[in-house]
């Protein structure tokens, strides 16, 4: 009824901005409180409480804190290169959201359902560098240029072996489309079993390309205050901060279609299949997110030479052998997808 | 229509970014210009239908190889006044270079008129038929009719990388390295020994 009112092309665009606000403005709630997550979960593990002042049980934090940081000051520090000072945090938070355009969340489900997903996904992980080297080198601070440079060579380093690790799944696949990766792992088995060196490699790899402890060698507060993100305040802090945790919520996902089997059930059979599969879906990324949690409250940092020894020395190896290994088992054994 | 403008904003975009590219004082607002050209670039592939090409375009060059260019030119103490002197003195042999360029283009571009046989080489940017994407089409012509090529270019590479390690490095004496797998084989029995000492005797 409505549709007929608006030529063909503007009603295309209105429902795909709404298909947009559906999966961004419940990814910005899902930011918000994997931080309240984060430290109640932090919390527990070091015996403490964790918020719990601001409404029940500390439920309204992330918005006080969100809040706060929307009234505070942005401030310049004097010397620095405005434009890219201001652009730095824009493109992380911006990076972090359009690479959801290509997640399916179940059978359908997915904004944009194109050939090369997998790649775009890889493609936008692989700029996520720009935002940390860009603010780095705008600061004009010392502390914040080290921060970035670290971070680059780290980010750089861990995308290789990422990189081949995503390798292994495809040939598996035989697709680029994420939405045929777990159609295929409906079929056989989730990738996590015959993969699993290669989930363990990318689980960490992720920690390393998200910057979370315990390789957050960009922001490491005990030689370098905060790294790239020292000189920032207000706002723009808060958008390196959504960024930082969007990022975190899509590697899970990118994990979760990958190797866990995106919205399938755990069993197929009858009171497992009732649940829809945006909800496995989402239950699955929430398990991922905790090992992220757990990991920050375990481990120690790494020092910065042993984080280059494991990405180049153990995880390139480890995942180009892996890469061959999984080529050769797949020609032996016919199981080569997509032969017709 | 809306094709058609999206094909102007793009190559629009990217003949600017790559004048800014030259003409930027600041040279990582150079090398800036220089990432956004790409994705004007990957974006006119995108409307060629070469999706793989215009993906694989941003994860090496926008991803890796820019990357790379700001790490040096960032960290380089670069004079940019010295830099603008030689302007005038390379100015000739760069436009020398552009104008082959072009005509290379133009050429490419209005081939079947100077050179009817042309036609029937054109290559097409995506495989027809739409059966196969052209991820497929492109791993397929590769790893099977140019394999030797496509090796080839590896193993130049591989030289290249050799090369550069070989050019840059030192051998120093005196440098403690961690030995890893030493540190992680140690038993208590190579650090700790235990012994008897008699009353007043020491060890």
């Amino acid at each position: 009824m409505l549709s007929g009112l608006l030529p063909p092309e503007l009603w295309r665009l209105i429902v795909i901005v709404l298909q947009i606000l559906v999966i961004v403005v419940p990814l910005l709630v899902a930011v918000a409180y994997l931080t309240y997550a984060e430290r109640k979960v932090i919390g527990a593990i070091q015996l403490r409480k964790g918020p719990n002042v601001v409404g029940p049980l500390g439920l309204l934090q992330p918005l006080a804190d969100g809040a706060k940081l929307f009234l505070k000051e942005t401030i310049f520090p004097s010397g620095s290169n405005k434009v890219v000072f201001v652009m730095a945090p824009m493109l992380t938070f911006t990076l972090a959201l359009i690479a959801w355009a290509v997640i399916p969340f179940d059978e359908g489900w997915v904004l944009a359902d194109i050939n090369v997903g997998m790649l775009y996904l890889f493609a936008i992980s692989s700029l996520g560098v720009y935002g940390i080297i860009m603010s780095g080198w705008a600061s004009n601070s010392k502390y914040a240029f080290l921060g970035g440079l670290r971070s680059a060579a780290q980010m750089v380093s861990y995308e290789v072996s990422m990189g081949l690790v995503i390798i292994s799944v495809l040939i598996t696949t035989g697709s680029l489309n994420l939405s045929d990766i777990v159609m295929k792992q409906k079929e056989t088995v989730w990738f996590v079993i015959p993969h699993l060196p290669m989930f363990v490699i990318f689980i960490v790899s992720i920690l390393a390309e998200t910057n979370r402890a315990p390789f957050d060698l960009a922001e490491s507060e005990s030689e370098l205050v905060a790294g790239y993100n020292v000189e920032y305040s207000a706002m723009t802090f808060a958008m390196f901060f959504l960024g930082e945790y969007a990022n975190m919520i899509l590697m899970s996902g990118m994990a979760v279609v990958l190797f866990l089997g995106g919205w399938l059930p755990i069993v197929d059979m009858a009171p497992f299949n009732w649940i829809p599969g945006v909800i496995w879906f989402a239950l699955k990324v929430c398990a991922v997110l905790f090992v992220f949690l757990w990991v920050r409250a375990t481990f120690p940092r790494y020092r910065y030479d042993q984080l280059m020894r494991l990405g180049w020395k153990i995880f390139l190896p480890f995942s180009l052998i892996w890469v061959v290994l999984t080529s050769g088992v797949l020609v032996a054994f016919g199981w080569l997808p997509g032969q017709g | 229509m809306i094709a058609a403008l999206i094909f102007y904003m793009f190559a629009g975009l990217a003949v600017v970014s790559a004048g800014l590219v030259v003409t930027a004082r600041n040279p990582v607002h150079s090398v800036l210009f220089l990432i956004l050209c790409f994705f004007n670039a990957a974006g006119l592939f995108l409307l060629l239908g070469a999706e793989f090409l215009a993906m694989v375009l941003v994860v090496v060059y926008v991803g890796a190889v820019a990357v790379m260019f700001l790490f040096v030119v960032m960290m380089l103490d670069i004079n940019f006044l010295k830099l603008r002197e030689g302007v005038a003195q390379y100015l000739p042999i760069g436009a020398v270079i552009g104008i082959v360029l072009l005509i290379e283009l133009a050429m490419s571009y209005a081939g079947w008129t100077f050179a009817p046989d042309v036609e029937a080489m054109l290559a097409s940017p995506a495989p027809s038929g739409g059966e196969i994407t052209n991820t497929a089409a492109l791993g397929q012509l590769i790893y099977t009719k140019y394999v030797y090529l496509f090796q080839a270019s590896g193993v130049v590479l591989l030289i290249a990388m050799i090369g550069a390690i070989l050019l840059t490095h030192r051998s120093r004496s005196g440098v403690r390295k961690q030995k890893i797998y030493d540190q992680v084989g140690v038993t208590a029995k190579d650090r700790i020994e235990i012994r008897k000492v008699s009353t007043g005797g020491g060890i």
